[in-house]
């Protein structure tokens, strides 16, 4: 995977000009992709994106729905959160315990997601984030901005490693 | 009518489960067919439910079927049909929708959409013949966090509710870094009995003063944090001291708020609903605080907290009795508000 830029997160204020700044250049059919693990800041960012793109009112974790779509901003954001299209397997470890056999997780993921008309959201008219992408990495558009998100040596500092 | 009792068919699809019940005169359930929970299908081909409609689909014909077998009626008998219309998943609901008013069409059949939230807290009309409105009510699940005063059967007004994560989805994931599996509430449940709950110290987030809101993302990360730093320094980790001191944090919080709802609203009545009502750390200490303040608690039976259709039937009946029918134009609104 080659970076075009890896950028250093030191706190929230630095997560909020960083989703400020996605805002800001965002475009109506963008997509988004955010990988990275529990705790490093995938909802937080999302939600410092909206605030970028002027949306009112509350960005909760879509983790249950995988959708919310909102539009009182600039252009309306698609916020998927693909966390539970795994369904009851461990995304990062790809062990499937569900007992499906001969169906890999991330085939079964990528059918509820088409189930769910994912496609119709990126080409929309709005910006697509999604969070936990790497799941669903092969339904991705090209042209998709992909941040992987690590944690840093200290406690609040993360590592943004972008494909763009 | 049956026996001369109206008869309810309530139909529920948000999510993961395709449930179809019948209850007659609002409250008395005759059947109550929840997928995942009975073996006929994996008897033929093997179908586990999971979030797509397309499972819905392969189901929801048998379930109706199995629900009208069980409770000894046919369509015929039927006086009103019920479903839920958001939110949720659109494809999901979409096929309870469609169902919902194909039936309704080919029988001519009165129909009425129901919030989701609305049938969880419908669930404890069922549990409790006596009860009803004005009461509070807390709604705890894998997809909402909600204090929802009820002031009629159809008068509904969220206080507060949560603005980043929904409390299950934080024990998922806190189950998950701790390798205890899912779903995740009833295992921190279990092994955090055999835990301190004062092990580890997390913060607890209460937000402004008089918010009923919560925030539960701080408290994931909280939980890595601590897990990481331990694994850093090399000490090894007691999961049930982390489980124990996280669902602490966690109810701390629930148990304040839902109290300060009570309060503020004088309100004598607290109702439980969603899965997280089943969570013995939330009733024990629950039945404790509102046993102080005179407060009267309700809460479903287990198999009434999880996603079911006669909840559904409940609140599609008192809505019917107040509101009269929805037209054949409904629909289904993955984003619907209380």
């Amino acid at each position: 995977m080659e970076f075009k830029r890896i950028v250093t997160i030191e706190n929230e204020e630095e997560t909020r000009a960083f989703g400020m700044e996605l805002a800001k250049n965002a475009v109506p059919g963008q997509v988004i992709a955010l990988m990275g693990d529990l705790g490093t800041g995938k909802t937080a960012l999302t939600r410092y994106i909206a605030e970028g793109l002027g949306i009112t009112g509350r960005i909760s974790s879509p983790t249950f729905t995988i959708v919310k779509e909102y539009h009182s901003g600039r252009i309306p954001l698609y916020h998927f959160d693909v966390y539970r299209l795994a369904g009851d397997n461990d995304i990062l470890s790809g062990q499937d315990i569900s007992g499906e056999e001969g169906r890999p997780i991330r085939e079964r993921a990528m059918d509820e997601l088409f189930n769910i008309g994912a496609d119709e959201y990126f080409d929309g008219d709005g910006l697509t984030v999604i969070e936990w992408a790497d799941l669903i990495e092969e339904a991705l558009p090209e042209d998709a901005l992909k941040i992987y998100m690590e944690y840093g040596e200290k406690e609040d500092q993360r590592i943004y490693k972008c494909t763009f | 009518m049956k026996d001369n009792k109206f008869l309810t068919l309530g139909i529920e699809t948000s999510c993961d489960e395709t449930a179809i019940s019948v209850v007659a005169d609002g409250r008395e359930v005759l059947s109550n067919i929840i997928s995942s929970q009975i073996d006929i299908f994996k008897n033929y081909g093997g179908v586990v439910p999971e979030i797509a409609s397309r499972h819905h689909l392969e189901n929801i014909n048998g379930v109706l079927d199995a629900a009208l077998k069980e409770a000894d009626v046919t369509m015929d008998d039927i006086d009103l049909i019920g479903v839920t219309m958001g939110p949720g998943l659109v494809g999901a609901l979409l096929m309870g929708v469609s169902t919902a008013k194909a039936v309704a069409y080919a029988s001519g059949k009165p129909i009425v959409g129901v919030h989701h939230l609305n049938g969880h807290i419908s669930a404890n009309y069922i549990q409790h013949p006596e009860l009803e409105p004005p009461f509070m009510a807390l709604i705890t699940s894998g997809g909402h966090t909600e204090i929802v005063q009820v002031d009629d059967y159809d008068k509904l007004t969220v206080l507060g509710g949560t603005r980043d994560d929904a409390v299950g989805e934080c024990y998922d994931k806190v189950a998950r870094v701790l390798g205890l599996g899912y779903p995740g509430g009833p295992k921190i449940d279990r092994i955090a009995k055999e835990g301190n709950p004062e092990a580890v110290h997390f913060k607890r987030v209460f937000l402004e003063k008089d918010s009923l809101d919560f925030s539960f993302s701080g408290l994931k990360t909280a939980v890595l944090n601590y897990l990481n730093s331990e694994k850093q320094a090399g000490r090894e980790i007691n999961r049930a001291d982390v489980a124990a001191s996280f669902q602490q944090a966690v109810m701390d919080v629930i148990v304040k708020k839902a109290m300060d709802a009570c309060e503020i609203r004088n309100e004598k009545k607290l109702v439980l609903a969603g899965g997280v009502a089943a969570n013995s750390k939330l009733r024990a200490m629950l039945d404790e605080e509102c046993a102080k303040r005179k407060i009267a608690l309700y809460y479903p039976a287990p198999v009434l907290c999880t996603d079911n259709g006669a909840m559904i039937a409940c609140a599609a009946y008192y809505k019917y009795m107040k509101q009269g029918p929805d037209g054949l134009d409904m629909d289904a609104y993955p984003f619907l508000e209380l």
